[in-house]
């Protein structure tokens, strides 16, 4: 194992800034996607839900 | 303008109705979206536990497990937004067209990591974020032609020539793609030639490794994220039509 410690880690030899400024972001951008289709697809059955007149909803 | 119409017959366009396409959509999410995260899981542990600090770079390399992988699939899905989108347009299938239209935002997302990291990885290693260099001024343009592609189909009410405008902007722009991978070749340019050619590559056998698996991991997220998206797309675009009624009735949706 080449970190010694957690903080070694964090460090990434003195580039930490870059590296972790990287992965954050490039997380961050992939986890709004995922709540993006998400609120999509929910927003889509809606639209279809409102589409779909009561009376056709049998219980 | 010719219209072939997807007819469950033909076996060619069989899987292009919408209706078909839907439920095996449906499916292959999870199965991609497991695939993505254990190889995230396993490049991600060889990138940062098993490969070791670059003797040149240190640590700032560690850039390229994510870097390399979103570079060559917002090329990759780009190509592939423009063959659909040309498909739609040449065979007038409406599946093509919202396939391309699906593909799209996820592109633009990985243009967008491979600048973000670029300019983390440049800024240590250059000495400077940004340069008006033939492989980073290309990979702009190429986020400029999704956004773009974007915002055209967004801007045309008829979802139908909208899928035409479309395509027409992203067939033009594919001339964009090899001109980034070239520059670096065409272009005496700031960015680093190719560390990986078909049959040699100048990395570490680990790294690569690593970078490859990440690789395979924005691909198979890539395909989860577009099939997701599909999905959503066909129920905006279809939902008057009877199928997308039974199939909500039946709780299929």
């Amino acid at each position: 194992m080449q970190w010694q410690s957690l903080e070694h880690f964090l460090q990434m030899g003195g580039y930490g800034f870059y590296v972790w400024g990287s992965y954050v972001v490039a997380v961050v951008v992939i986890a709004a996607e995922i709540w993006a289709l998400r609120h999509r697809r929910r927003a889509a059955l809606e639209q279809v839900r409102r589409a779909v007149p009561a009376a056709g909803r049998s219980a | 303008m010719s219209s072939v119409t997807a007819s469950p017959g033909s076996s060619l366009f069989r899987y292009a109705a919408p209706n078909v396409f839907y439920p095996i959509a449906g499916r292959l999410v999870p199965f991609f979206a497991l695939l993505a995260a254990a190889l995230a899981v396993i490049g991600l542990y060889i990138g940062f536990f098993a490969a070791p600090t670059d003797a040149q770079q240190g640590d700032s390399y560690r850039i390229i497990y994510i870097h390399v992988p979103s570079a060559w699939m917002a090329m990759f899905l780009y190509v592939t937004m423009a063959f659909w989108a040309g498909v739609g347009l040449v065979f007038n299938t409406r599946l093509s067209s919202m396939m391309a239209q699906a593909i799209a935002p996820t592109g633009a997302l990985m243009a967008f990591i491979s600048l973000w990291t670029g300019a983390l990885w440049g800024r240590p290693t250059w000495g400077t974020y940004w340069v008006w260099d033939a492989r980073l001024t290309s990979t702009l343009i190429l986020l400029f032609l999704y956004l773009g592609f974007i915002a055209l189909q967004a801007a045309i009410d008829d979802k139908r020539r909208a899928d035409k405008a479309g395509a027409v902007l992203a067939l033009v722009g594919v001339v964009n793609v090899p001109i980034i991978y070239f520059s670096v070749k065409w272009w005496n340019t700031l960015h680093q030639g190719a560390s990986v050619k078909p049959g040699s590559s100048a990395m570490a056998d680990i790294m690569l490794t690593g970078m490859l698996v990440m690789v395979f991991a924005f691909w198979m997220y890539a395909i989860a994220a577009v099939l997701v998206r599909l999905r959503a797309i066909i129920v905006e675009r279809e939902r008057r039509a009877q199928w997308v009624l039974d199939a909500r009735e039946q709780n299929r949706l």
